[in-house]
């Protein structure tokens, strides 16, 4: 087989018919530039939700789930026994992590760990004069948290610095102001389900960008929200906690679970409807592309389908003067070839053109999403499985064109 | 002279529709040098011989030996590189590649061979060219050509890797009287200089001109005579 001449015919067979070859080799563009800008965009999308979703939760929390079923004592003294109890109250158990402070200097010091919070939460009222609004309120040590959520960024008004400072601070989330229309400055009362009340200014507002995050929480300091539940200064209720790497906090939260005895939660069970909308998102993005690489892969098939039954002749006559069958394939598969890359190169071209004119379309997404043009992702990895996918589907279209070609009988065609 | 070619009981059957023997036991040689005609009426198996020859229809019973080479049970890439160094073919209906030019498809069978650089071989497809005076026509496509001027370029291609044999089916067959005494003046020429050459035919005078005529009538040769 000679690859040169081979390469010298399929040029002139395919500049022989620039058309054909044009219309082909958009059919491949087409396809590939919607790839591009589909995963592009796709991902684009995953990445936000997942950042948003990361930026705004812990990778590990870990927790103290107070249970209220128990067993009865008589339960457990016969048990399997006919014993019945009518209406046992719940064991008046503290959602406190013990030693929860210790526990969490322990666990900084464990490798790739990026920073560690222990936390009071507690669900409690807004109050400002007849506006009541449920939320939750975190007493933290601001620093910590800063470290773990970079709340210095997220702030939409005030400082960090400034809830430091007063120790009745309290920094909110900009939605829940807006709905009890408080600004900083302001004052707000605040009442614990505990029953106790205290009065607390509004030193600062963030925005994450999460709705259930911005619409209820606020930040206080850790002293004051034990104070407010009457409790001593090592009551702990979470240990919030992130990593440098996200996908390890997996099985770092197992083995916390397992070392210290209480509830963990990661990341990945807490977004999961986030994570199943990625899947569903690649599937769809993998499944629409494919689709139209493959049409552009019937639509070569066909050309060089047609162009092997006109070009007979020219076979017949190549084989009578001592072009074998392989010398054939090479010459139509590399005219596939050709088309697949030139046609692939302009689809990456184009899909480029396309994801980064998305990337600055203005996209107006309320107070629950914190952007401000549609999320593309810019990566090589698509670019070039894009061009693989491409030349593949060509290669593979025009694969059996080519062995037909070579197929041909030149004795039957060369009689007339 | 020594054989150059060398077919014996060489049997064909036809299967579609039904199976029928077009070839009956044939056995003949051909010496070096010589240029052979085979006539016959439509149907008589000349063109079909001429295939078996050719090596492009492998579907026989007999033995064919060509330049000393048994071609019988060879797969299809030998005997492809074997057309390629040892035969060459006119046809009937010129058949050039229409997209190439004049020269390219003189100098396509001479690249495929790849014995010589890609300047030898188009100093080789010049020379061929000269030789049939079709020079001035090198860099026209060979669409552009009339019938008479692309079986001449036909002969050319044939001759670009000097094969042991060149195999005409019908050479003259579809060009008007000027341009069939070309063709001819160009092969007898060629027989002049040693080359061996079978040509099917069935124009008298062209079977005539030639230096033996093999004669054939339903698949067997009937006869077999030298011009002197």
């Amino acid at each position: 087989m000679n690859i040169r001449i081979a390469a010298q015919i399929a040029q002139t067979h395919l500049l022989a018919k620039k058309r054909q070859t044009l219309v082909a080799m958009l059919g491949v563009t087409f396809g590939i530039a919607m790839f591009i800008t589909m995963i592009s965009f796709m991902q684009g999308v995953n990445q936000f939700l997942e950042d948003s979703a990361l930026d705004a939760s812990p990778h590990v929390r870990i927790y103290n789930e107070v249970n209220t079923q128990r067993p009865s004592l008589i339960e457990q003294l016969n048990p399997g026994d006919f014993n019945v109890v009518y209406h046992q109250k719940p064991k008046d158990e503290l959602a406190r992590l013990k030693n929860g402070l210790a526990i969490a200097q322990r666990i900084e010091k464990e490798p790739g760990v990026l920073g560690v919070s222990p936390q009071v939460a507690t669900q409690v009222f807004y109050n400002n004069g007849p506006i009541q609004l449920s939320g939750t309120i975190s007493g933290v040590d601001i620093e910590r948290e800063n470290r773990l959520y970079n709340l210095a960024s997220r702030l939409k008004s005030g400082s960090i610095n400034a809830l430091r400072t007063n120790p009745d601070g309290l920094i909110m989330g900009s939605t829940l102001a807006r709905k009890l229309n408080v600004r900083t400055g302001d004052k707000v009362t605040i009442t614990t389900p505990g029953g106790g009340t205290r009065i607390l200014r509004v030193v600062g507002t963030f925005g994450f960008g999460v709705g259930t995050v911005d619409n209820t929480k606020s930040y206080a300091n850790l002293s004051t929200v034990q104070e407010i539940l009457q409790k001593d200064p090592s009551y702990i209720t979470d240990i919030h906690l992130k990593m440098f790497d996200p996908l390890r906090a997996i099985p770092f939260g197992k083995k916390l679970r397992a070392e210290y005895g209480y509830y963990t939660e990661d990341w990945a069970t807490a977004n999961q409807a986030i994570l199943a909308g990625e899947q569903i998102r690649n599937m769809l993005t993998y499944v629409v592309s494919i689709t139209l690489l493959v049409v552009a892969g019937f639509g070569i098939y066909n050309i060089m389908n047609m162009t092997v039954v006109n070009k007979i002749k020219d076979i017949a006559i190549l084989k009578a003067t001592g072009f074998d069958g392989k010398d054939i394939v090479a010459i139509f598969l590399l005219q596939a070839a050709f088309i697949g890359l030139s046609g692939g190169l302009l689809g990456l071209g184009i899909g480029f053109g396309l994801s980064y004119l998305l990337s600055i379309t203005p996209f107006e997404a309320g107070d629950f999403l914190s952007i401000r043009t549609f999320p593309v992702i810019f990566s090589s990895t698509y670019y070039v499985m894009g061009l693989v996918f491409g030349i593949v589907t060509t290669v593979l279209a025009g694969y059996f064109p080519s062995r037909k070609a070579a197929q041909v009988d030149p004795v039957s065609i060369l009689r007339g | 002279m020594s054989t150059v070619l060398k077919a014996q009981h060489v049997t064909k059957y036809f299967y579609d529709p039904e199976k029928f023997q077009v070839l009956k036991d044939i056995t003949f040689e051909v010496r070096k040098g010589e240029f052979l005609s085979i006539v016959g009426k439509s149907g008589c198996g000349k063109s079909t011989l001429l295939y078996l020859l050719s090596t492009m229809d492998t579907d026989y019973e007999g033995d064919i030996e060509m330049a000393g080479v048994t071609l019988k049970g060879r797969n299809q890439d030998f005997l492809s590189h074997f057309r390629n160094e040892h035969l060459g073919f006119v046809f009937q209906f010129h058949f050039l590649l229409p997209e190439f030019t004049t020269l390219q498809n003189v100098m396509l069978p001479g690249l495929k061979l790849g014995k010589y650089s890609e300047k030898e071989v188009e100093e080789r497809a010049m020379e061929k060219l000269r030789l049939i005076g079709m020079t001035e026509h090198a860099r026209k496509p060979a669409s552009k050509l009339s019938g008479g001027q692309q079986q001449r370029v036909a002969i050319a291609r044939a001759l670009i890797n000097e094969p042991t044999i060149i195999m005409g089916d019908e050479p003259t067959g579809n060009l008007d009287k000027a341009n069939t005494e070309n063709v001819f003046e160009i092969f007898h020429e060629l027989a002049d200089k040693g080359q061996t050459i079978i040509a099917v035919t069935h124009d008298p005078d062209f079977a005539a001109g030639t230096d033996r005529i093999i004669e054939m009538s339903d698949g067997s040769i009937i006869s077999e005579h030298k011009n002197s």
